[in-house]
């Protein structure tokens, strides 16, 4: 074993020693509230269109971007809640907070809506990090945190007019609500709380359903804490219909560049039978920093790309 | 060679605009479902000025060979230096300009290394440290100051160097390229 490898592996060690502790808090979490854990495959035959997601490819098939098509027929059948810890892949992606691969939580809970699965996040952050200390306050890269929920709330609209001087809502220009969002928006939030950033515009609906009573925007929320994007959130659509025209339009706006993203029959199919239901991805890996006070995903992983 | 900005990385050499810059730092951003964000930290390999670029997700940038070679210094010829390519034996003519005050210290069959783009020598790197021998031992220069521990003496290259009093016509120096600096006597073989 190299000498650099040795001492990397030594210096990261209480920080995996606490990456255990939250697995275990989060599986424990889970269990608790009736969730059945699951497992799906890696190794898929089409992975999620999305346009700026992009899947390795392995001998024509893909290794999964995302375990939300695979958890969905399990919904589809009637499982009921599921959680689910696995790993992601996704293309391009490194820097400080990414890892092409990557470890998400991802868990779906039925008869429930968006407000209700980001409850479920308040509490599952706060039993994970009482686990590791007393208290609801982490310190992390030297701001402290009060997790103790409710968290604050936004929407999109807000937000962006608060920082960004324009409402996406009212008319979306995309190349600028990302730009905007990681440069005026994300920074305008507490240092010391949470944000829950909610009602993306329409257009930005990914998967999840439109407000009923407000269809310019969707029922999607995401968690940011410490500057970190900790996870995302949808009240999922249940219309198979309208999934398939969303997944049309993504595939033709991506120009299938990546070589073959046919639609993906097998869900598609089984989204006729969803449940109605709500559910969330939530990085671990960046969960992980939160709690850890690691200021790059590196510090958290064992074998990052370069090292692996 | 046009690339993917997601195949940029801290080694990279791109050309903007037909300047050559090094690539120092990658920052990537991406909120989860949206586009990716490089921000991209490079130096002009012209003038050393470092600046910022953001670029996003499937954007293209211009790839740039740049490679070192070791050449030999030849001889002068006119406002150019001749440098020998010390593989392929080809010749290449070097502006004084963009020699700037190295040119100074070049020294007949010196093995150099110069920077390449493509066909063209955009930088010339002595090495760190040269030997030269002393020509003339005591030069009046209007700009050193001549102090009481320090002269100034001519090397057999032309330059002017400041060096301690006991420093004698004839014997040989260490000088530091980078800062023009006399660094010791070196004892004869």
């Amino acid at each position: 074993m190299s000498r650099s490898e040795t001492l990397r592996l030594k210096q990261i060690k209480a920080n995996l020693e606490r990456r255990a502790i939250i697995l275990d808090g989060i599986r424990a979490f889970f269990k608790k509230e009736g969730f059945l854990e699951v497992e799906t495959p890696l190794l898929v035959p089409q992975a999620a269109p999305e346009q700026f997601i992009a899947p390795f490819t392995v001998n024509g098939w893909f290794l999964s971007t995302s375990p939300e098509m695979h958890m969905k027929r399990l919904l589809a059948a009637g499982y009921g809640s599921v959680f689910q810890i696995t790993h992601c892949f996704r293309k391009g992606e490194r820097g400080r907070l990414h890892n092409p691969e990557f470890t998400m939580l991802e868990w779906y809970r039925v008869d429930a809506d968006y407000q209700q699965i980001i409850d479920d996040t308040e509490r599952l952050v706060q039993a994970v990090a009482g686990d590791l200390g007393p208290g609801t306050t982490i310190s992390y890269q030297g701001q402290d945190i009060d997790l103790a929920r409710p968290w604050p709330r936004t929407t999109v609209s807000k937000a962006f007019r608060k920082s960004a001087d324009w409402d996406p809502v009212l008319r979306l220009d995309p190349e600028r609500f990302d730009l905007d969002l990681v440069d005026k928006v994300m920074p305008g939030f507490s240092n010391n709380r949470p944000t829950v950033l909610m009602d993306y515009p329409a257009a930005n609906a990914s998967m999840a359903r439109l407000k009923p009573g407000d269809r310019k925007v969707a029922e999607r929320a995401e968690v940011f804490i410490g500057g970190l994007e900790l996870a995302n959130a949808y009240t999922e659509l249940t219309d198979a219909a309208e999934l398939e025209k969303r997944f049309r339009k993504v595939i033709e706006e991506t120009g299938d560049s990546e070589g073959h993203r046919p639609l993906p029959g097998r869900f598609l199919k089984a989204m006729a039978d969803l449940p109605a239901c709500s559910g969330i991805a939530l990085g671990v890996d960046r969960l992980v920093m939160l709690l850890c006070d690691a200021a790059a995903i590196d510090e958290v992983v064992a074998f990052p790309r370069e090292l692996a | 060679m046009s690339i993917e900005i997601s195949e940029v990385n801290r080694n990279t050499k791109l050309l903007i605009d037909g300047v050559p810059f090094a690539v120092e730092d990658v920052n990537f951003v991406k909120p989860g479902k949206g586009r990716a964000i490089y921000r991209i930290r490079m130096r002009n390999l012209f003038d050393g000025v470092a600046k910022e670029i953001t670029y996003h997700s499937g954007d293209r940038v211009e790839e740039v060979s740049i490679v070192a070679h070791d050449m030999q210094y030849l001889y002068e010829e006119g406002d150019h230096r001749v440098f020998m390519d010390t593989e392929s034996y080809e010749q290449h003519p070097v502006s004084k300009d963009l020699l700037g005050n190295k040119a100074q210290f070049l020294k007949e069959s010196m093995i150099v290394s110069a920077v390449m783009m493509g066909t063209r020598i955009i930088g010339v790197d002595l090495p760190k440290f040269v030997e030269l021998k002393v020509v003339e031992s005591a030069v009046s220069t209007r700009t050193d100051t001549v102090t009481a521990q320090m002269k100034a003496v001519r090397v057999e290259t032309g330059a002017t160097v400041n060096v301690p009093t006991f420093v004698k016509e004839g014997d040989t120096l260490k000088i530091d390229t980078r800062t023009g600096t006399y660094v010791e006597r070196v004892t004869k073989k």
